[in-house]
């Protein structure tokens, strides 16, 4: 198998594993983590496309979506910390509630 | 086989073993320490592809801050004393069958795909300065926007994070 197969093979599996990490996974911060991987498979795959043309579109484009998923995480994080000093719990399952109960 | 290949092999083995560390575990910590390896080896994938600017760009954003940020989101929302570091699982048999399924279909439409030939990229010998270049020309309006989007997130996330409500409120 050529090189480039397999580097789509496991750009392939990281997104599927992101994804799985992202249904199973009970707390928020292991969501926020599968994002992540899901985000950086996506990236291999860019830059993998991008090293078999001239050109260097796929790679700045990966450099935005680096920059997009910094923002999310910060702001994932901090919504994170928000919700566990309120409902003192960070899996979402168990927040049903908009408002605190009187 | 070159040296270059086994590196390759190397980077691609650790990381599809820290993305099985990440899913297996129920160790939040540890499932944070994993995709910091996944990450790094990405980071080494990248360089061998000749994108040397995104690998330290990997490097320095996820390994260094993106990271450090998710394992202070960790120590700061679960006691480290009790048992609540661990996470555990739900939607287990539907989410195995839908990334299962994922997988299955994207390579099956890989496998019946005709790649077209590789162009040679090797002309490009400067690309550090390249990417430089590009980005400050014709990528210059969406590099602002992102620089914006950069200030907006901060603010927001600082704003979000900190206990200031009392005092908007007043």
């Amino acid at each position: 198998m050529a090189k480039i197969d397999l580097l789509f093979y496991l750009g392939t599996f990281l997104f599927c594993s992101g994804l799985l990490i992202v249904f199973t996974k009970k707390n928020a911060i292991m969501v926020l983590l599968g994002i992540e991987l899901m985000l950086n498979a996506a990236n291999l795959n860019l830059v993998l496309f991008n090293s078999q043309k001239t050109g260097l579109d796929g790679q700045l484009f990966a450099l935005f979506v680096i920059i997009v998923a910094v923002c999310e995480a910060a702001v994932g994080i901090a919504i994170i910390l928000k919700t566990y000093h309120y409902y003192h719990t960070s899996v979402p399952d168990q927040i049903s509630e908009l408002k605190e109960k009187p | 086989m070159t040296l270059e290949d086994i590196i390759l092999y190397l980077f691609m083995g650790s990381s599809v073993a820290a993305v099985l560390v990440m899913i297996l575990n129920r160790n939040i910590f540890y499932a944070a320490l994993g995709l910091l390896v996944c990450l790094i080896s990405l980071s080494g994938i990248f360089a061998l592809l000749q994108a040397e600017f995104l690998a330290v760009t990997q490097l320095l954003i996820y390994a260094g801050g993106v990271l450090i940020l998710i394992i202070f989101g960790i120590m700061l929302t679960n006691r480290i004393s009790g048992k609540s570091l661990q996470t555990d699982s739900h939607n287990v048999f539907i989410g195995i069958v839908f990334s299962a399924g994922f997988f299955g279909v994207i390579s099956f439409s890989f496998y019946n795909t005709e790649l077209s030939p590789v162009e040679n990229n090797l002309n490009i010998v400067n690309h550090m300065g390249t990417v430089g270049t590009e980005l400050m020309s014709t990528y210059a309006a969406p590099f602002e926007v992102s620089g914006i989007l950069l200030l907006v997130c901060l603010i927001g996330a600082a704003l979000t994070a900190s206990s200031f409500k009392k005092n908007l409120n007043g």
